[in-house]
């Protein structure tokens, strides 16, 4: 299969296919044994059978336009992505009033604009939460409005994509603060502190999401003093937080452990409070070295968003699940998954190859 | 500081330890040491490994806490009260077998972090002191680079430097060679003999005996938690009174 490409290499005297450098490489990685051939072939041939498949189904014969009819007829041949230009303003902003979907819209692009703008390091300075600050009140003001002309939209019509990266990008950005106070606190030597740290974390993280958001849905009301509500939006908010919390600061503690006592030993001598000492020599060693599961933590973090259905919340999974609830287009929930698992998968994949980069970056000290 | 309390504090001795104890769970570390250490006063602490050297230096700045007995440094009385700690910490400097220096640091601002926000001296200040301490231990020219660059010597003179940036009144050296290739243990023994010579008060625990001879205006020996022998370097090593100093000094010298 190599000897297509692989003449332009060959060298002056060899002058066989087989020689150049392609086939030679080719032959020592897959064919260097009979046992190796016939894997190689083996793995060739399941991997070329999936893949005619999947393109004959995902793009060749695939109903990319057209009534759910169209579909119907092309069930089990090809896939549906027809459903997509019919039910995409469902999927991405749920019910959200359809005449004011351009509202979610922009507050994912400012969403976006935040990302991009947190993730290069020139903006890491005191800057950064002025411009986050700015940004959630633009989208805060957008998705409510009610003031200069936009009409007001209560939470429970919120939904869509923009719901995913509001639980997300909170449950992130204060999880983490969260972990590392408790992480900080299972470690301290005042015993009511580090008690009350071990049994948050042993607590929370031994339960499942689902029932911590079941609880924050429907008991956690009866606990309020009458009179006063917390809407559904903020209490799986803050389920999701306490629950990432305490997860991440087994992770932020693995780092904390594992930094060299003679660091925490070098700061006190120097005359540093626990809190300097903490900020400046201790985390910024600790965490770096817990980059990897950190990122582990935050990817499933934002996957877990998706569970906020069991208490009827429309993050994008869901109102794809409902999109295809409508009898027209029932039956072709596989093909909005794969789409909507598409999104998500972007999401995630950027967040792991940019935690690497900034791994990279930041361990530069330690490359000679 | 007044005139008086400035007299009253060269009298009294800088560092006074006073039948101090310590105990490691069941394992009794040190045994009723007194111990004390004046202005200027260059001690070396030797003993074999596992004798308390160590656990004792490391006491007067609280990295390990003594059960019994009282400890003064400066005038101030160490005890559980965090602000003493503190106050004790930033007159006593510390330099640590295994350098102990902040890997994510550059060598400057390793240099210049606790003076800014310990001493809350102006950056720019702290900056030109810690270039003059690098000229000091010879290696100005690696300020901006980053602790893992530069070969062991380097760092450990160095942690010298850092620790001198916040003006200590009281170094403390924990085995400073002991991590070192050998030929690398002059550069920082130099640097530490200078350091003597220029009248800095010294409490030194080290195997180099060479530097005791040079430098030190007493030689303290401790074995097994206990202060065994301790006196002038010259009549320490010439005319040694205890069977266990003898046996030491027989055990490092002969080779």
């Amino acid at each position: 299969m190599a000897n297509g490409h692989s003449t332009a290499i060959g060298g002056p005297s060899s002058g066989g296919l087989m020689d150049s450098k392609a086939a030679q490489w080719v032959r020592a990685n897959f064919f260097s044994s009979w046992w190796n051939t016939a894997l190689s072939l083996v793995l060739l041939y399941i991997v070329g059978k999936t893949l005619i498949w999947f393109l004959g189904w995902g793009v060749f014969n695939a109903v990319w336009y057209g009534p759910a009819a169209d579909c119907r007829a092309a069930k089990g041949i090809g896939a549906c992505w027809a459903v997509f230009p019919e039910k995409w303003r469902f999927i991405l902003f749920a019910t959200y009033p359809y005449d004011e979907q351009w509202r979610p819209a922009l507050s994912c692009v400012i969403f976006f604009a935040l990302y991009v703008y947190s993730a290069l390091r020139v903006n890491w300075n005191g800057r950064l939460p002025l411009v986050w600050i700015v940004g959630l009140l633009a989208i805060a003001f957008l998705m409510w409005g009610g003031t200069f002309g936009l009409s007001f939209v209560p939470q429970e019509r919120w939904g869509g994509l923009v719901l995913t990266l509001i639980l997300s990008t909170f449950g992130i950005a204060l999880a983490f603060p969260l972990a590392i106070l408790l992480a900080l606190g299972r470690r301290s030597h005042m015993p009511a502190i580090k008690t009350l740290c071990v049994v948050y974390i042993e607590l929370i993280r031994g339960v499942p999401l689902i029932s911590l958001l079941f609880m924050a849905s429907v008991m956690f009301p009866l606990f309020l003093p009458e009179g006063i509500t917390i809407d559904k939006l903020l209490r799986a908010q803050i389920a999701i937080i306490g629950f990432a919390g305490a997860y991440l600061a087994e992770v932020v503690r693995g780092g904390l452990q594992a930094l060299p006592k003679g660091q925490y030993e070098a700061a006190d001598a120097l005359g540093l409070s626990y809190w300097q000492a903490t900020r400046m020599i201790i985390l910024p060693q600790a965490l770096r070295m817990v980059i990897p599961p950190m990122v582990n933590t935050f990817i499933g973090l934002f996957k877990d968003t998706s569970l906020v259905l069991i208490i009827g919340l429309l993050d994008i999974l869901n109102a794809a699940k409902t999109a295809v609830s409508d009898p027209a287009w029932r039956g072709f929930g596989p093909d909005v998954y794969f789409g909507v698992s598409l999104i998500y998968f972007v999401f995630c994949f950027a967040m792991s190859k940019y935690s690497q980069q900034v791994e990279h970056e930041l361990n530069r000290d330690r490359h000679r | 500081m007044t005139a008086a309390q400035a007299a009253k504090s060269t009298e009294a001795p800088m560092i006074q330890l006073k039948k101090l104890n310590k105990w490691y769970g069941e394992f009794h570390v040190l045994k009723d040491i007194d111990f004390e250490c004046r202005r200027g006063q260059k001690i070396v602490v030797c003993g074999p490994s596992g004798s308390g050297k160590s656990t004792m230096i490391r006491c007067i700045n609280r990295l390990e806490e003594h059960q019994k007995g009282d400890l003064i440094v400066d005038g101030i009385e160490l005890t559980n009260d965090l602000k003493n700690i503190e106050a004790i910490r930033r007159e006593v400097g510390m330099v640590f077998q295994h350098f102990n220096l902040f890997p994510h640091l550059t060598v400057l601002e390793n240099l210049t972090l606790a003076p800014i926000w310990v001493r809350k001296v102006p950056k720019k200040e702290a900056e030109e002191t810690a270039m003059f301490f690098l000229n000091r231990v010879r290696i100005p020219e690696q300020a901006n680079k980053y602790p893992g660059q530069l070969s062991g010597g380097q760092q450990q003179r160095v942690a010298i430097a850092r620790s001198l940036c916040m003006k200590p009144k009281i170094m403390l050296f924990d085995e400073p060679t002991s991590a070192l290739d050998p030929e690398m243990v002059k550069e920082v023994l130099d640097t530490m003999v200078s350091l003597a010579r220029e009248g800095m008060t010294m409490i030194c625990v080290t195997h180099e005996m060479g530097f005791a001879k040079a430098v030190a205006d007493k030689v303290v020996f401790m074995d097994k938690g206990e202060i065994v022998e301790a006196n002038e370097p010259e009549a320490f090593f010439s005319n040694p009174q205890n069977e266990r100093t003898k046996l030491f000094l027989s055990q490092i010298l002969n080779h």
